[in-house]
């Protein structure tokens, strides 16, 4: 027999669950467009009116992810729990090196209160894709 | 990886759980390496040191494009075309070293790349090298939402998975065959980079 044939049944897998990664997942993609529109403009100051929209909506999508992930009953909040913190950790770090790297470059006021929001976005929205797509396998119980 | 679990033949969801050594999915020895990676990264935008900011985005660049491209193009297609277990076998041996490598490397070679681009101009609107530079931006930032929003977690959800007494074989085959076509599509824009970069040394 096969690890193909030893499965759990189909519908563990198919469980359907609201699309909480997809929107993570638009969120991230929403913020790394805002990230090459700024880093595009430097040294100079990019325009902030469609950076901060896509600031705003990124940041929406991202709320709505973690309503639909806290309105989730049958679920396994302790893999979730554990995957997130550690994956927060390792995000945080790399968010706080390209933090660090736009300061040095002297980044200053708006366009620095915007990309550091970009980048609190960014370290949330990874760490939840990655433990939403293990948790949503994983035992609830 | 002493540490790692196969998912063998044996198992099936009537069988009983077979006693295996769990799967380090963060493999621990590989942690002050990216502490040391991160310092070194650190001071060299810190102290504009150039030679480390040079030496960052060439090895962490070559590392990611190398790395990525034998993984998409040569390992990935090898396999899609093996068997459940073995792939399960190969996955629990392969997976948790990609987890602490590629973040690392593509840690190293943006944070410096910005830096090496600001300092040889190639980030003002009046160098010839800015319209190749956004390209690379865009390329980059695609390859970011690919791996970050699909691959990686594709790849932390099988090696739990592996970690369960019986692993769900459908699930893990699943699993795999995202990682297999992701990472085939990051080893063609790596191609992109490869021209981009290329371009941009030679002007």
């Amino acid at each position: 027999m096969s690890a193909h044939d030893a499965t759990a049944p189909a519908h563990e897998v198919d469980r359907p669950l609201p699309p909480i990664g997809y929107l993570a997942t638009a969120s991230l993609g929403l913020v790394v467009v805002g990230g090459i529109l700024l880093a595009s403009y430097a040294p100079r100051v990019a325009p902030l009116g469609f950076a901060t929209g896509l600031l705003i909506a990124a940041a929406i999508l991202l709320l709505t992810a973690r309503a639909l992930l806290g309105r989730l009953k049958e679920f396994a909040w302790g893999a979730f729990a554990t995957v997130f913190k550690w994956a927060l950790l390792a995000y945080v770090i790399t968010a706080g090196m390209i933090e660090f790297a736009f300061v040095h470059d002297h980044t200053r006021g708006s366009s620095l209160v915007i990309v550091t929001f970009m980048l609190v976005i960014f370290a949330l929205s990874v760490p939840t894709i990655i433990a939403f797509t293990t948790a949503r396998y994983a035992d609830p119980r | 990886m002493s540490e790692a679990t196969i998912v063998g033949r044996s198992e099936s969801s009537h069988a009983p759980p077979i006693d295996r050594p769990k799967i380090q999915v963060v493999p621990l020895w590989g942690l002050p390496v990216v502490g040391l990676a991160v310092l070194f990264v650190a001071l060299s935008i810190g102290f504009n040191w150039r030679w480390g900011l040079m030496f960052n985005h060439v090895v962490g660049g070559g590392l990611w494009t190398g790395i990525d491209l034998f993984v998409g193009l040569v390992i990935g297609p090898i396999l899609g075309r093996l068997s459940i277990p073995a792939r399960a076998e190969f996955s629990a041996r392969f997976m948790p070293k990609m987890v602490i490598i590629m973040p690392t490397v593509v840690m190293m070679t943006l944070a410096t790349g910005f830096q090496v681009a600001r300092s040889q101009g190639n980030l003002l609107a009046s160098s010839p090298n800015h319209a190749w530079l956004i390209v690379s931006f865009c390329v980059v930032g695609i390859m970011a939402t690919v791996a970050l929003g699909i691959l990686e977690p594709a790849n932390i959800a099988v090696l739990y998975e592996m970690n369960k007494p019986i692993p769900n074989g459908q699930l893990i085959h699943r699993l795999m065959q995202r990682f297999v076509y992701t990472s085939g599509i990051l080893g063609i824009m790596q191609v992109a980079t490869l021209i981009i970069m290329t371009r941009l040394g030679s002007r």
